[in-house]
């Protein structure tokens, strides 16, 4: 029997994944709206991006919050650790929240082309990958600091890493990356080719990029955390699937063909990848305060917590293929003929 | 100030703001729904036309409320590490589901509103509003245990500062959840109904009568009517258990010092510099009977609990208005349908119009009274009897600067809120939609009853 801090954090992790995934689509559409905008190229591609973003941006944040309060719940410690080291940070990533999901409602159902509006959106789109890296940055270990009770965060060291500044790189290029992908997908079903052409070049821009982000901060990670390094070298053909499907997707993008095909790629690139990372760090949460076995909730909260997550995704499951059904999977609707 | 201090003002700003949020979070969809199944039912495309508008103007402030949302959650554990590391072991389990309501009302509110016109038999695209109700309404219920909780700590043993013993459940049932969120519930109701009432009313007494305004304003009417006498059943079913299980709460909020039999309750008033009540009204005997159905049952006073244990007592006026704010609304409406039925509909007249406008402002701020009773009421503890505020709040000094940020943050927000707001609905006033509507649909234009 698989114990109940395992299931949780498992499920936090494929949640976060999940959130990785929807967020970035979310976050570079963003920005490739304000730089079609910006770029006088607008009128090509920004139907088809509000045409998607309206029906699911609130389900973009709350897969987040699921997952702090998840995360909060299954480990409490973390709440304490994280809570107390992250109060500028985390406050800073909240108020972009704020401002990019206001404004948003703001301009797309309110005031129609409004273009601070748009770039503040944009902005805040790429700004928090970046303060959210953070949380992932420290939890490497060495930037969290607890003396006579009091937790506080290490600023200098965070902020003169190359740890935590490749990290942020990659967080950025990599919610460029999904998302124009995504995108050229979606254009692709809308039959919308203007936009595909336009989109397709920006996924090819931004696949290079990713894969050299992805490999800096991984050697700044074996300079920094030895053991998560050599955890990760252990799963190595985890690794190895994840560069294979990045090569497959990069093919078909290449090719012009089969842009459904190259975004599940895209995906499948970064579950293997997220998922390395993450084992790799077992047992620790943050390393060295918590780990998942001393950190985690008592056992009645936790089967309590896997119970409603799964009469939770009971309910969700449904509804979102519901959703996908309707927006995402209706052609006509795609085309924008609904 | 120290940083403790800091630390409630961000947290009480944050709750002041996402709350006006939250509550039309929760009111309004009751009565899109109510609008749009009246509008089925009767034929009556000025119904289907309210629960669009509504739709329209709602999802700019589900906006706020979603960002402030996530900006308290985050809060809770970023200003009070201390609480959220103690009350996670016993209470996560409502704010994980919380999550999972919300989740459920925001991917139906997304199809909701992009499928007006997608279905055939128009009671399908009614039916998505029942999660969206459902939804908003289970996400008020689970975060009011979580409040509960905090009042009335339960479902945990705790020994030398370890849980030996977690019942989630338990916890989640405690005893302040069932009161707390019946009034929450029917007061959100309530402020959304008198919310939507007071914008008809505006709309007639600047643009005269119109067919659309006065369904609107009928429709919202009765919903006051029956969720203020709701909450005012829920205010005193609150009552009860305060004097039941925090007397102390209660007894602040009533100025109650001594123990006695036969209490009155006090309204409004001042302390002099010898803690006596001046300038106060007494009804005699009442607050026993409030307290107890019993107008001669013991109140517990203020003078049994030790001294550093104590609310503040300006939580009276908070009381006050809050429950008076409660009986106006009741009264407004009240008046509202005798002049209707005395009248036939032909008068009313611009004062009581006036009096259902302010309604409306004024059920919002009884709701935020409530809510600072509720809060400075239990002072001065987080977890009642467990976890003081002091004890509870982070160390850090930023959080003084952070206090401004946010408050900025919501300044600007609720004023491009108001803003968008009322750019939405000002050029395109209700008549003029409505002609254009009866051009794009081939639906008869007004029911049976749509004819005065």
């Amino acid at each position: 029997m698989i114990s109940y801090e395992l299931i949780g954090i498992t499920v936090l992790w494929i949640f976060l994944y999940g959130y990785l995934i929807v967020a970035s689509i979310d976050f570079g559409a963003g920005f490739f709206a304000f730089y079609a905008r910006a770029t006088k190229q607008d009128h090509l591609i920004n139907r088809l991006i509000s045409r998607y973003l309206s029906p699911v941006w609130e389900i973009t944040n709350v897969f987040f919050v699921f997952f702090f309060v998840g995360m909060v719940g299954f480990f409490p410690d973390s709440a304490y650790y994280y809570g107390s080291a992250l109060l500028v940070p985390g406050s800073i990533a909240i108020i972009l929240l704020a401002i990019r999901g206001s404004f948003y409602a703001f301009e797309n159902y309110g005031s129609k082309d409004n273009t601070t509006y748009l770039f503040l959106y944009g902005a805040t789109g790429l700004l928090i990958p970046a303060s959210l890296s953070v949380a992932l940055t420290l939890s490497e270990g060495g930037f969290i600091t607890e003396q006579d009770g009091v937790v506080a965060l290490a600023y200098f060291e965070l902020f003169s890493s190359p740890l935590s500044w490749s990290i942020v790189a990659l967080a950025i290029v990599s919610v460029l990356f999904i998302s124009a992908s995504f995108l050229t997908f979606y254009a692709s079903r809308a039959r919308d080719l203007p936009a595909l052409k336009l989109l397709r070049t920006y996924a090819m821009f931004w696949s290079t990029p990713t894969i050299i982000a992805a490999l800096t901060a991984f050697i700044y990670l074996s300079q920094h955390n030895e053991r998560h390094f050599q955890n990760m070298m252990d799963l190595w053909w985890l690794l190895a699937l994840s560069v294979g499907f990045y090569m497959c997707a990069l093919w078909h993008l290449y090719h012009a063909r089969r842009y459904g095909l190259a975004f599940v790629c895209v995906m499948l690139q970064f579950l293997c990848a997220f998922f390395a990372y993450g084992i790799g760090h077992y047992p620790y949460i943050l390393d060295p305060y918590i780990t998942i076995q001393g950190g985690a909730t008592h056992e009645s909260m936790g089967i309590a917590l896997v119970i409603a997550f799964i009469g939770g995704l009971c309910l969700l499951i449904p509804s979102l293929i519901l959703v996908f059904k309707l927006f995402l999977f209706d052609a006509d609707y795609v085309k924008g003929r609904k | 100030m120290d940083t403790v201090w800091w630390s409630r003002l961000l947290t009480g700003l944050t709750l002041s703001f996402h709350v006006l949020f939250a509550t039309v979070g929760v009111g309004i969809p009751l009565m899109i729904a109510i609008a749009e199944f009246v509008g089925i039912r009767k034929k009556d495309a000025h119904y289907i036309l309210m629960a669009k508008r509504w739709t329209r103007g709602f999802v700019i402030s589900v906006a706020v409320g979603v960002v402030t949302g996530t900006a308290i959650a985050l809060q809770l554990a970023l200003v009070w590490p201390n609480f959220m590391q103690m009350a996670s072991n016993v209470i996560a389990l409502p704010l994980f589901m919380e999550v999972f309501a919300f989740f459920f009302e925001a991917i139906f509110l997304g199809i909701y509103m992009y499928t007006w016109d997608r279905f055939r038999n128009p009671y399908i695209h009614w039916l998505l509003t029942i999660p969206i109700v459902v939804g908003a309404g289970m996400s008020a219920l689970f975060i009011t245990t979580v409040n509960g909780f905090m009042n009335q700590p339960d479902g945990f043993i705790l020994e030398a500062s370890h849980f030996v013993a977690v019942n989630p459940i338990e916890a989640m049932l405690n005893a302040a959840s069932p009161s707390k969120a019946f009034h929450v519930l029917a007061s959100a109701y309530l402020t959304g109904a008198a919310l939507l009432a007071g914008i008809a009313a505006l709309t007639m007494l600047k643009k005269g009568k119109s067919d659309y305004a006065q369904k609107s304003l009928k429709l919202m009417m009765s919903i006051v009517l029956v969720f203020s006498v709701l909450t005012a059943i829920a205010g005193d079913v609150s009552a009860k258990f305060l004097a039941k299980h925090q007397p102390e709460k209660l007894a602040a909020a009533e100025w109650h010092f001594e123990t006695e039999r036969g209490a009155d309750l006090i309204l409004l008033g001042w302390l002099n510099a010898e803690r006596e009540v001046v300038d106060a009204l007494r009804i005699p005997k009442a607050l026993s009977f409030l307290a107890f159905g019993d107008f001669d049952a013991e109140v517990t006073g203020l003078e049994e609990f030790p001294s550093d244990e104590l609310p503040p007592l300006i939580v009276h006026y908070m009381f006050d208005a809050m429950a008076g704010i409660g009986f106006v609304l009741m009264g407004v409406a009240v008046l509202y349908f005798v002049l209707l039925l005395l009248k036939k509909r032909e008068e009313i007249n611009r004062w009581l119009l006036r009096a259902i406008i302010v309604s409306a402002p004024l059920a919002f701020l009884s709701v935020e009274m409530g809510w600072f009773y509720a809060e400075i009421g239990r002072q001065p503890w987080m977890i009642r009897g467990y976890l003081r505020v002091e004890e509870a709040a982070t160390s850090s000094p930023s959080v003084v600067f952070l206090f401004f940020l946010f408050l900025l943050l919501y300044i600007v927000l609720g004023v491009l809120c108001v803003i968008v707001l009322r750019r939405l609905f000002r050029n395109n006033p209700a008549d003029l939609e409505f002609n254009k509507y009866l051009q794009d649909q081939e639906l008869p234009p007004v029911g049976k009853e749509g004819s005065n």
